[in-house]
């Protein structure tokens, strides 16, 4: 296990490391020059901008200048945002805990709600059920994550009161009641990044236990006498939930979409709505950095459900 | 085929050769007739005829002015004589939906040729190359199924909309920034199909008899294979319409996509979602129409699943 842990994050190196040519490469093929507002400034001579792009390294090969710029990245160094003045890392380790715990409770919501409702529909193929749950799932993933906001928002906040519809990080209350009102804040933008989530996991799950059920194992453990509930429990189950392992992590950079949008709709303060804010404000530092970290949250979620599959599949982790 | 040929003694001649109690049919009848089984599918390919349809020829029709400001009638409901409502400047949203719906189509459709070619482009030189060039245009297509796309939108349109902008002008040049790059991030499904596709066929009896008979690479490529595997692209295609027209509407919801004087239905939700306590239909009408284009397509996309797929159909 451990050797295979060690096997997997030497895999992912080589994918960090080319997020970030990519990364690095949008940003050099950029036109605009940062020192356009020199250019145009009569008291600053030519010769003083060119020495200014050589100081700063701007004239450099561009290999040179991709690996300062990724050692310095590595390094925890990501310069300052241009509109609030203080070190990007900083202001990202302030929003990153919110956005994390945001898209955890939906994935867990989504898991909950495909999981059950997936297994069911499979036991059941064609049946009424199987029916309803594949056109709702339809329906659930074609819903974009802003309208269904917009619904909830409509309807909880606006005609039922229940529900507060901008998320505060500064809660007045205490005790119970901070986490009550916490609870309250959260459920709508949860539910509506789990609801998408979750409707394009049921189809995953379904199909995933539809191609166990038929295998010969299950139709021995049947004739072993073992009750059906337990069949599809601890038999059918774990083994379906191989591939859908796989569905989820190839799903991570949406749902991280849809995470920026929620948390722009509800104003959640994590580093999705940093990011929107940020590029109103033409804050390139922090837009560079926000992405970098997305990208290696999709490869650290990758990281998870690799050692999710070799929990759920011994063989893997022997190979 | 059998007309060709004699017929033997005991067939007469006249009689169509026919396997069976139903006649005999190309795989494009016999698809149709597998994809008009699936009522869902053929319900959302008529309601999405009539989308597009009506986002063709609707304005031609409705020909209020999509920009026409009438203070007196700010944030009305729907009425006959604005059958969706208005919007805070008192203009007509029928008409700012059915214009902005073209855009929006038009970003899904172009997007999604964009992925087709990108992706069958590097799908079938993988799938026809093997070795390392597979194993490399494989692990690129891993690494842009891992990147983080939303993100990656923002910083490129960011980066790159003023120079685009001013070369081609605001409408167009944010039109091909937004296609180009969201058909640049969709393009891994189609690529990852042709190549499993590419691989399967090109053992097959009929490439090797091409093969065999000195049809060039090229040949046997355009002629043989890819036509074989058209129809999981096809799937693929429909599905990547869907997705290209939400992320064209996410971009235009989070105001940084279009402009704001192009109502596409994304940035009309971006409007009306500080006035949800009073005008909810400015909301709901543009909100209804991406949900419900987005539905049939997908609705579509697996109808063509089925049909294409022979071992997927119910029995």
């Amino acid at each position: 296990m451990t050797q295979y842990l060690i096997r997997r994050l030497l895999i992912a190196i080589p994918s960090i490391l080319g997020i970030s040519v990519i990364l690095f490469a949008v940003l050099a093929l950029a036109p605009g020059d940062p020192f356009e507002e020199l250019a145009t400034n009569p008291a600053i001579p030519p010769e003083v901008r060119q020495n200014l792009r050589a100081s700063l390294g701007l004239d450099d090969p561009i290999h040179v200048r991709y690996f300062a710029w990724l050692t310095s990245m590595l390094r925890g160094d990501w310069g300052f945002s241009f509109v609030s003045r203080i070190p990007v890392d900083d202001l990202i380790l302030q929003r990153l805990p919110t956005t994390i715990a945001v898209i955890g409770a939906s994935q867990v919501l989504a898991i909950c709600i495909a999981i059950p409702i997936g297994v069911f529909a499979a036991t059941r193929p064609y049946s009424i059920f199987d029916q309803i749950a594949n056109t709702l799932a339809f329906v659930g993933f074609s819903l974009p994550t802003f309208f269904t906001g917009l619904l909830l928002i409509l309807l909880f906040s606006i005609h039922l009161d229940w529900l507060p519809f901008v998320y505060r990080t500064q809660l007045d209350s205490t005790g119970w009641q901070w986490w009550w009102d916490q609870v309250r804040q959260s459920i709508m933008p949860v539910t509506v990044l789990g609801l998408f989530q979750g409707a394009a996991l049921v189809r995953f799950v379904r199909s995933a236990v539809l191609d166990v059920i038929r295998l010969d194992y299950v139709t021995t453990a049947r004739a072993k006498g073992i009750p059906e509930s337990a069949v599809t429990l601890r038999h059918i189950v774990r083994n379906a939930m191989i591939p859908v392992v796989t569905l989820l992590a190839l799903q991570m950079p949406a749902v991280f979409g849809g995470a920026i949008v929620t948390e722009q709709i509800f104003r959640v303060p994590g580093i999705g709505s940093l990011l929107i804010s940020a590029v109103l404000a033409n804050d390139t530092p922090v837009i560079m950095a926000v992405t970098f970290v997305f990208a290696c949250l999709v490869i650290l979620f990758n990281l998870i459900a690799d050692i999710l599959y070799g929990w759920l599949d011994p063989r893997i982790s022997y190979r | 085929m059998a007309g060709s040929t004699p017929a033997s003694a005991t067939a007469s001649a006249g009689v169509p050769a026919s396997g069976g109690d139903r006649p005999r049919v190309g795989p494009w009848l016999e698809a149709w007739r597998r994809f008009r089984k699936h009522r869902l599918a053929v319900v959302s390919a008529v309601i999405l005829a009539i989308l597009v349809l009506g986002v063709a020829f609707g304005p031609l029709i409705w020909t209020v002015p999509i920009d026409e400001i009438d203070f007196s009638k700010r944030l009305d409901g729907p009425s006959w004589e604005h059958p969706m409502g208005t919007d805070d400047l008192g203009q007509d949203l029928l008409a700012r939906i059915l214009y902005g719906g073209r855009i929006s189509l038009a970003v899904g459709f172009a997007a999604m040729f964009v992925a087709l070619v990108v992706g069958v482009l590097v799908g079938a030189v993988a799938g026809m190359a093997g070795g390392k060039t597979d194993a490399a245009l494989m692990w690129l297509t891993d690494l842009f199924l891992s990147l983080p796309q939303l993100p990656l939108l923002l910083l490129i349109i960011y980066l790159f909309r003023d120079s685009l902008v001013s070369v081609v002008g605001p409408e167009m040049g944010v039109f091909i920034l937004i296609v180009v790059v969201i058909g640049g991030f969709n393009w891994m499904q189609v690529a990852r199909l042709v190549r499993a596709q590419f691989f399967s066929l090109r053992e097959k009896e009929f490439v090797e008899a091409a093969r065999a008979l000195g049809a060039s690479k090229t040949r046997m490529v355009l002629v043989h294979i890819l036509p074989n595997s058209l129809g999981p692209i096809i799937v693929a295609a429909t599905i990547d319409i869907a997705a290209a027209i939400i992320a064209e509407s996410t971009l235009s919801f989070l105001g940084l996509g279009f402009p704001p004087d192009i109502p596409t239905w994304g940035r009309l939700l971006f409007d009306a979602k500080d006035n949800l306590d009073f005008a909810p239909h400015w909301a709901l009408f543009p909100g209804l129409m991406i949900f419900l284009t987005v539905l049939s397509i997908n609705f579509v996309g697996d109808g063509l699943r089925d049909a294409f797929d022979p071992r997927r159909v119910k029995s």
